[in-house]
């Protein structure tokens, strides 16, 4: 079984679906890829200015077809969100590496 | 379930995942389960520059449902006897 075991208490990157990238340490997960971040942040990427981190606190994402809920009542917005990859963040090199520098177009969502 | 036996004779072999996303991750196979979900050790992705989201991320889980395709190794495949397989299974689910 190919599972999040491994991943637990680290501080990971989220890709949803519709192309958002998520950091933040997972707390928790379940069979389906449901995963629970926690102090998680939403990273912004753009070509003409710096990546953008936006905090959204403790998110719960679903791992199929369903939403993203948070601890936030004043979401956004809804739509159907849910995750295709996680990976692990190399903290040192992650912390070595200046947001504000990097530009880059975002993510182009899933189109099954 | 072939399919997936098949990845599994190809765990610690290089293979490259293309997302839905059109994002190119090369890494070495770690793991597979019954969703086809892929874990990937020690991967970079291809055009690094378009897409440096991933520049701090050493190893990721990848969901199966978001994978176009896998380019796997071809010495690693016998392709005689996943063609013989796969015909097999095929045959077998015509008959039921």
């Amino acid at each position: 079984m190919s599972s999040l075991q491994g991943y637990v208490d680290r501080r990971v990157t989220l890709i949803l679906q519709d192309g958002r990238v998520i950091v933040g340490l997972l707390a928790g997960f379940d069979q389906k890829s449901n995963v629970v971040l926690s102090d998680s942040k939403e990273r912004v990427y753009s070509t003409d200015e710096g990546v953008e981190e936006i905090p959204l606190g403790l998110y719960l994402v679903k791992g199929d077809m369903m939403c993203v809920f948070n601890s936030f009542s004043h979401a956004r917005e809804s739509n159907p969100r849910c995750s295709t990859l996680i990976g692990e963040l190399d903290e040192e090199i992650d912390q070595a590496t200046d947001l504000s520098t990097i530009r880059a177009e975002p993510l182009p969502p899933i189109r099954y | 379930m072939l399919i997936f036996s098949v990845f599994k004779t190809l765990t610690d072999q290089t293979v490259t995942v293309e997302l839905k996303n059109d994002l190119s991750i090369t890494g070495v196979l770690k793991s597979v389960d019954q969703f086809l979900n892929i874990r990937l050790d020690n991967i970079t992705v291809s055009d690094a520059a378009r897409h440096p989201h991933m520049m701090a991320v050493k190893n990721c889980f990848i969901r199966g449902s978001v994978v176009r395709y896998v380019s796997l190794p071809a010495e690693h495949v016998d392709t005689q006897l996943l063609e013989d397989a796969t015909r097999r299974e095929a045959a077998n689910q015509v008959k039921r």
